[in-house]
């Protein structure tokens, strides 16, 4: 259990002392990570089903050593390989997996909300791996642990998020996460990638990308996806690099510590330039690293531990 | 046949009547209106005392998807669904399959319509052949088999002079002309009202502007061209200027709003409550507002339902692949209800909306009590409270919104051309 919570859907309902418990877990797991035999028998005879309707190797691999660090069984159920390609519908795909008694349902979807219906349908725990433009809040606390283990704090931290907010779940995540935990947060982009009623999930709109540059301790940029849409949104990526890309110049706006932070896969020279990707600010690798902790915390969490790491 | 209503608090829009009468039904019709009437010939006595008596309701925009779609509804378990919801009369939407673009679908509504014995249907023929959107449908032929309108609800005419030309001769026959007003290249794939619960959620917007775009449009046709035109499920606080406007202008538009655009707004969504996605979206709480001030100053004309009826497969799915619509009938009295229990309407004005004034609009006999209209009648307890149940809807839609609400006002009784063919105890009492 998270709090009250059986399942991790959003980080919008997540408490702040919620926050505060998986972050400080997962400072526990990092440790197992860094030694000899990476393994401790926490979780042993537990099962985790990683349940992927979209493609992710990033996410699903981390999910599946998180789990396996910790002893659980994991088991991947990817959607081109599964009954959902017959017609099967979600629900029936989720009261299936219930009958074969998991401890966790891990699932990525394409569409917002899709595991609500898992979390409303089965008995065990239902953690969000990304759904749709909703929400993908393992990704929103782990870059809330990497801007933690880095800064020391996150209230007070100027946070800003550039790139297709709209059609984000990081940014989701993220403007959650950090406003909760009483970060500061901008968001920026082209306007045509800015939601309507975005400053009612309690952040604000830089009138401009350096504006959203201007003293900012982390900058987030989000992938930019070019197909979506197609061109509607912007008209090309060289274009969209040149207004919106984070360049050396870009970055000397920001607070002379400024941390810069991506969710992956970069795109080299569109969002990012190559620079700044490899560059001393750049904590990429780092959030990549604190993935693993972070859902082992939340996946040893909702199994029923409680606080404190044992071996 | 004779049958006396006594005791009851008459409600009578078109006469402006609301007192406590006696009302005597003689061979299906409204014979008379008096205090203490003696039962001195013996026929029937209905006690309604403590009750309000009403015109059976007139429901201009209902989904009934006969034939094609009998796993949803068919016309005898929606015609059940409205009269127990005190709809005497309902107009029938024609996208079922096939759609009712020529006299065969038209009949087969209304032979099945006839066979359930219940409520007065009357159907809504296509506005283009085949629903669309190119060439005008055989409107000659529907109107003469039965349709009183023509609409191609649920699919927007793209095409302006399509529209154009739809209204002009739609009134060679008399055809009352529904606009599902709904710009798709403003709509795009949207799923909710664009605003910050869409962007909280993740899931596509339908901007506000969607609708405007399109009544915008229909208006300037009647201005330029003249006809007559309806707007169907008014949802949003522009369209609701643009009509108040055009009636100042004096032109022949009417409009309509649905119980849920005046009960919920956006919001509902939260939680990703596939009962509550419905097209046009439920908007936001200002919409909300305006759409009960446009009831109020009569920009809004009629409350009908939309009745959407889908099956539990089709709302047990992701947001995005969920079905549009919401099952209205049974509840829409109690929602009206509850305009009035709040203060917001007068009750004569309410009941207005559900009777002469959709008469005046579609040209359906009925909506008033007066002497020789046809005896469709409904009893009603105005403060009853009840739980909404979908689990007991007649209809087979169970897709609510509603669902667990506390709601206020419920039919009690419901006749149709003098038989008692709906009681709150005994559920349906006959054909």
């Amino acid at each position: 259990m998270i709090g009250n919570n059986r399942h991790l859907l959003d980080l919008d309902t997540t408490s702040a002392e919620d926050i505060r418990r998986i972050l400080d877990t997962a400072e526990g797991m990092k440790e197992i990570s860094t030694r000899k035999i990476k393994k401790v028998p926490t979780l042993r005879g537990k099962t985790v089903v990683n349940l992927f309707f979209e493609p992710s190797t990033r996410t699903r691999t981390s999910f599946e050593i998180a789990a396996k660090r910790l002893s659980a069984d994991a088991v991947n159920f990817t959607a081109s390989a599964s009954s959902t390609a017959k017609g099967e519908t979600l629900l029936d795909t989720a009261k299936n997996l219930d009958s074969m008694a998991p401890d966790v349902v891990v699932i990525r979807h394409r569409f917002s909300g899709a595991p609500e219906i898992l979390a409303r349908n089965l008995d065990c725990s239902v953690v969000n791996a990304g759904d749709g433009c909703h929400q993908h809040p393992t990704q929103g606390l782990l870059d809330l642990f990497t801007v933690r283990e880095r800064k020391g704090r996150l209230d007070g931290l100027k946070v800003s998020i550039i790139g297709d907010i709209a059609h984000s779940r990081v940014a989701r995540s993220d403007i959650s996460g950090f406003t909760t935990m009483g970060a500061e947060v901008f968001v920026s982009g082209p306007s045509t990638m800015i939601p309507t009623g975005i400053e009612r999930l309690g952040v604000r709109v830089a009138d401009s990308f350096e504006h959203a540059l201007e003293g900012a301790d982390v900058i987030i940029m989000l992938r930019i996806q070019l197909e979506r849409r197609s061109g509607s949104l912007i008209p090309t990526l060289r274009e969209y690099a040149r207004f919106f890309g984070l360049n050396r110049e870009r970055l000397r706006l920001a607070r002379p510590d400024a941390l810069v932070m991506h969710p992956g896969p970069i795109n080299r020279g569109v969002e990012i330039s190559s620079d700044i990707a490899d560059g001393p600010e750049s904590v990429i690798l780092d959030q990549v690293e604190n993935g693993v902790a972070v859902r082992m915390a939340v996946l040893y969490l909702l199994t029923g531990g409680s606080d404190e790491t044992t071996d | 046949m004779k049958r006396l209503i006594k005791g009851g608090r008459i409600l009578d829009p078109a006469s402006g009547r609301d007192e406590i009468l006696d009302l005597l039904i003689e061979d299906g019709r409204i014979a008379r209106l008096e205090k203490d009437m003696k039962d001195r010939d013996g026929g029937d006595v209905f006690d309604a005392s403590g009750l309000a008596v009403m015109p059976g309701f007139i429901d201009m925009h209902c989904h009934l998807r006969e034939p094609g779609y009998e796993y949803k509804e068919t016309v005898a378990t929606g015609c059940a669904a409205a009269v127990k919801g005190g709809i005497t009369s309902l107009m029938c939407m024609a996208n079922t399959d096939p759609v009712n673009d020529c006299a065969s679908v038209t009949t087969h509504i209304l032979e099945r319509a006839h066979e359930a014995g219940l409520a007065k249907v009357y159907p809504v023929g296509c506005l283009t052949k085949g629903m669309r959107g190119e060439s005008l449908s055989e409107m000659g032929e529907l109107a003469a088999s039965g349709c009183i309108a023509v609409s191609d609800d649920g699919r927007p005419v793209p095409s302006g002079e399509i529209m154009r030309r739809a209204i002009a001769y739609a009134g060679i026959y008399g055809l009352l002309v529904i606009d599902h007003a709904e710009d798709l290249t403003i709509a795009g794939d949207g799923v909710m009202h664009e605003g910050y619960v869409s962007t909280m959620l993740g899931l596509e917007g339908i901007p506000a502007s969607a609708a405007f775009s399109e009544v915008a449009r229909n208006i300037a046709l009647i201005k330029e061209f003249g006809g007559r035109i309806h707007i169907a499920h008014v949802s949003t606080a522009m369209v609701v200027g643009l009509v108040r406007r055009a009636k100042a202008e004096g032109l022949a538009v009417t409009a309509e709003t649905c119980p849920h655009y005046f009960t919920l707004d956006h919001e509902a969504v939260i939680g990703y409550d596939t009962n509550a996605k419905v097209k046009p979206p439920l908007r936001t709480a200002e919409d909300v507002e305006a759409i009960i001030e446009g009831l109020a100053d009569g920009a809004i004309d009629v409350i009908a339902t939309d009745h959407a009826p889908h099956h539990a497969d089709e709302k047990q799915v992701e947001f995005d692949l969920a079905a549009f619509g919401i099952s209205g009938l049974e509840t829409a009295f109690a929602l009206t209800m509850g305009l009035v229990h709040g203060g917001r309407i007068p009750i004569l004005q309410a009941v207005s909306k559900w009777t002469d004034a959709p008469a005046a609009v579609t040209g359906i006999r009925g909506g008033s009590l007066g002497v020789g209209e046809p005896a469709d009648v409904v009893i009603a307890d105005l403060d009853a409270q009840w739980r909404v149940n979908p689990e007991e809807f007649l209809s087979r839609g169970r897709n609510s919104p509603f669902a667990g609400m506390e709601v206020r006002g419920q039919v009690t009784a419901t006749f149709v051309d003098g038989r008692l063919v709906y009681t709150r105890e005994k559920g349906i009492t006959g054909k």
